[in-house]
């Protein structure tokens, strides 16, 4: 069936299935039942499935997080929320000590298949706390995958694939375009490939690599770049560790310039590990140094200056130019 | 107008005191009994052997249960092989009863995961060293119990200075909010590393910290095997019967260092210690037996024996249980080797 959703109604159609193909999955989270969350991702699913399988947790980030963990060791399958990333912080006890590493510990006797989905990144005027980017934080975590959708379908496809992973999948929606982007969806239970980048559109003259809502302002930056005669080959990254380095290279190789945005604080963000793998294997193929447009290393401002914080297309737009004329 | 709406209570209970003399008509059957005695003798047994491995470079860093081995032997003793443990890392007496071998433990401290990999008990959750985490893997074990309908107990273990963390609130409020067959025993063994119990909470009990979540609180005498039984028993048959979470404190003594890394001459005070050498559950347990008739030399002389074969067999294997391969430290991290890691296990492969 084919719909022309919002990236968070994509979310909704991808729990909704999970919950109805198997019964071990169970939701989890604050104010996921009658309220729907607090951005209404799991809308009706309480009604129609009952409180034993999407419960409203008691407020306490930890608690969601480590019941998780002891559920998936028993064969439940938990998707947990997290109202927004900047409240996942008391839950990295468990992410990092137990969820990423019970199938290593105990050489594969029990294993962690479990979500940890939040919404994430600025641009929606929420308070303070309410509009992180630590995405880098969670991709340094060996064990756990960490993904990113930029498109309902992707989100569709790509949450239906981390809800199916064996292992821990912490799942970061970009808030900003829960609702500012509709996409006809084939709602086909199929999901998408983790670990996977996408090239969204192939070019010839540079690469930008991007995820999350800043790949939104990466398209208008590609359609800027077309009418000065760039051509711009656009890859959603998509699942953020681990990296698809191999998409990335072979792009790099095509076109020899390479630019990488995200709305993270430059040191130490994804893009630092793409551009330090990029060194190390593409030095050979590249026609100019590689760029990052990010945010920058300050705490995210309150809403009235997030403008100034976040990359947008006109940024990525000149950075791109530079590139060219380098 | 100024009312009270709601009054607790915390009960406590001894059943064999210190001089092992019985009060009250509690029964547990010779059999139990014996069972009981013979694995705090071997649990007694291996923490010296591992404190021995240890400081003679066989051993990483290992946590003694000495002096509170009743507590861990009543609770494996009772569980069920459907119960589910969360244990923390002072365990080994519940965890040799959990169908976990000797060798198996030694691993573990010896620095190898296999140690948890538990080739006789499946769905036990392995050591949890960050405190009182495990705590929530408990409630997170009894929602899905609950949720397949199924009659078995969960038990989780916490020192008295774990349930200073949140952890150990948050785990207790959900168990109690979804009924949860949940049991929380801690082991109030008086020192928190070098903080006493007096520094770690303003609390006359720990089980009192039950009440706040809405759950019963019981506080018993851990050195007394009878008073364990009761009160675990009960909270088994409790969670397995669907009538939700209970929350023990069991009164003990660290009469060892808190691992082999620490020194608690430092801390201790020797007459606190020795006066609390008095009261342990070992000695006081066999004088029990001796006076009831169930114990002589004659037999303990013939366990020690028998424990230490045992023990030194379980030794022996672990010495020569080679070590894992170095591309082991990739291989079990994902179901499968993400390709992003290929270069890496590549690199491990050519160390080996």
């Amino acid at each position: 069936m084919k719909k022309t959703i919002t990236l968070l109604e994509a979310i909704n159609h991808a729990l909704d299935h999970a919950l109805k193909a198997d019964d071990n999955v169970v939701l989890l989270g604050q104010d996921i039942g009658k309220n729907g969350g607090v951005f209404r991702a799991t809308e009706g699913l309480q009604s129609t499935y009952g409180e034993t399988r999407v419960i409203d947790m008691p407020l306490a980030e930890n608690l969601i997080a480590g019941s998780a963990v002891g559920m998936a060791t028993q064969g439940l399958i938990p998707v947990a929320e997290f109202q927004f990333m900047g409240f996942i912080y008391p839950a990295l006890d468990q992410i990092i000590n137990h969820a990423s590493r019970m199938r290593n510990r105990t050489r594969g006797r029990l294993t962690c298949k479990a979500v940890f989905r939040a919404p994430y990144c600025g641009g929606i005027g929420a308070p303070e706390h309410h509009s992180e980017s630590t995405e880098a934080m969670f991709a340094h975590i060996p064990g756990i995958r960490v993904v990113i959708p930029s498109s309902p379908a992707r989100a569709y496809g790509l949450l239906l694939a981390a809800i199916a992973n064996p292992d821990p999948v912490v799942f970061l929606e970009p808030k900003k375009i829960y609702r500012s982007i509709k996409q006809e969806v084939d709602l086909n239970n199929k999901p998408l490939p983790l670990d996977k980048a996408f090239v969204l559109k192939e070019g010839s003259d540079l690469t930008i690599v991007s995820w999350g809502a800043t790949l939104i302002e990466a398209q208008k930056a590609v359609n800027q770049l077309e009418k000065l005669d760039v051509s711009v080959e656009l890859i959603d990254l998509a699942t953020i560790k681990p990296i698809d380095i191999g998409t990335i290279l072979a792009s790099v190789q095509k076109t020899g310039r390479i630019l990488i945005a995200h709305e993270a604080a430059k040191t130490g963000g994804v893009g630092a590990e793409i551009s330090a793998q990029l060194a190390e294997k593409a030095l050979p193929y590249l026609h100019a140094p590689i760029k990052r447009v990010t945010g920058f290393d300050a705490v995210m401002p309150y809403f009235k200056l997030e403008n100034y914080f976040l990359p947008d297309a006109n940024k990525i737009t000149n950075a791109a130019a530079e590139l060219m004329e380098y | 107008m100024i009312k009270s709406v709601v009054e607790f209570k915390v009960e406590t209970i001894q059943i064999l005191d210190h001089n092992s003399c019985f009060h009250g008509n509690y029964k547990v059957l010779e059999h139990d009994l014996l069972a009981i005695y013979e694995n705090m003798v071997r649990t007694r047994l291996f923490d010296k052997k591992a404190i021995a491995l240890q400081r003679t470079g066989n051993l990483g860093t290992f946590p003694s249960s000495y002096g509170q081995e009743a507590i861990y032997t009543v609770i494996g003793h009772l569980m069920n092989n459907n119960d589910v443990l969360c244990p923390y890392y002072r365990d080994q007496a519940t965890f040799i009863q959990r169908g976990i071998k000797l060798e198996e433990i030694l691993s573990y401290w010896g620095g190898d995961e296999r140690g948890n990999a538990y080739e006789n008990q499946s769905q036990d959750l392995p050591i949890s060293v960050p405190i009182a985490s495990q705590c929530l893997h408990a409630v997170g074990v009894g929602y899905a119990i609950k949720y397949k309908n199924e009659k078995k107990a969960v038990i989780t273990t916490i020192g008295e200075g774990g349930t200073s963390k949140g952890d150990f609130y948050e785990a207790m409020n959900f168990a109690a909010l979804y009924n949860l067959p949940v049991i929380f025993i801690i082991n109030n063994n008086k020192w928190a590393i070098s903080v006493p119990s007096e520094k770690q909470s303003a609390t006359k009990t720990y089980a009192q910290k039950a009440i706040s979540a809405g759950i019963g609180a019981v506080k018993v005498d851990g050195n007394d095997v009878f008073s364990l039984h009761y009160a675990i028993d009960n909270a088994i048959q409790k969670a397995r019967n669907g009538d939700g979470p209970s929350v023990i404190e069991a009164e003990t003594f660290r009469l060892c260092d808190h691992t082999t890394a620490d020194d608690a001459t430092r801390y201790i005070p020797k007459e606190q210690m020795d006066a609390a050498k008095g009261k342990e559950p070992l000695s006081r347990l066999k004088k029990h037996l001796e006076n009831s008739g169930l114990w002589n030399e004659k037999k303990e002389e013939s366990l020690l024996e028998k424990m230490a074969k045992e023990i030194n067999e379980a030794v022996e294997i672990y010495l020569n249980t080679p070590p894992q391969k170095p591309t082991s430290i990739l291989e079990s991290l994902y179901d499968k080797l993400p390709e992003a890691l290929q270069d890496q296990y590549n690199e491990l492969e050519e160390m080996a």
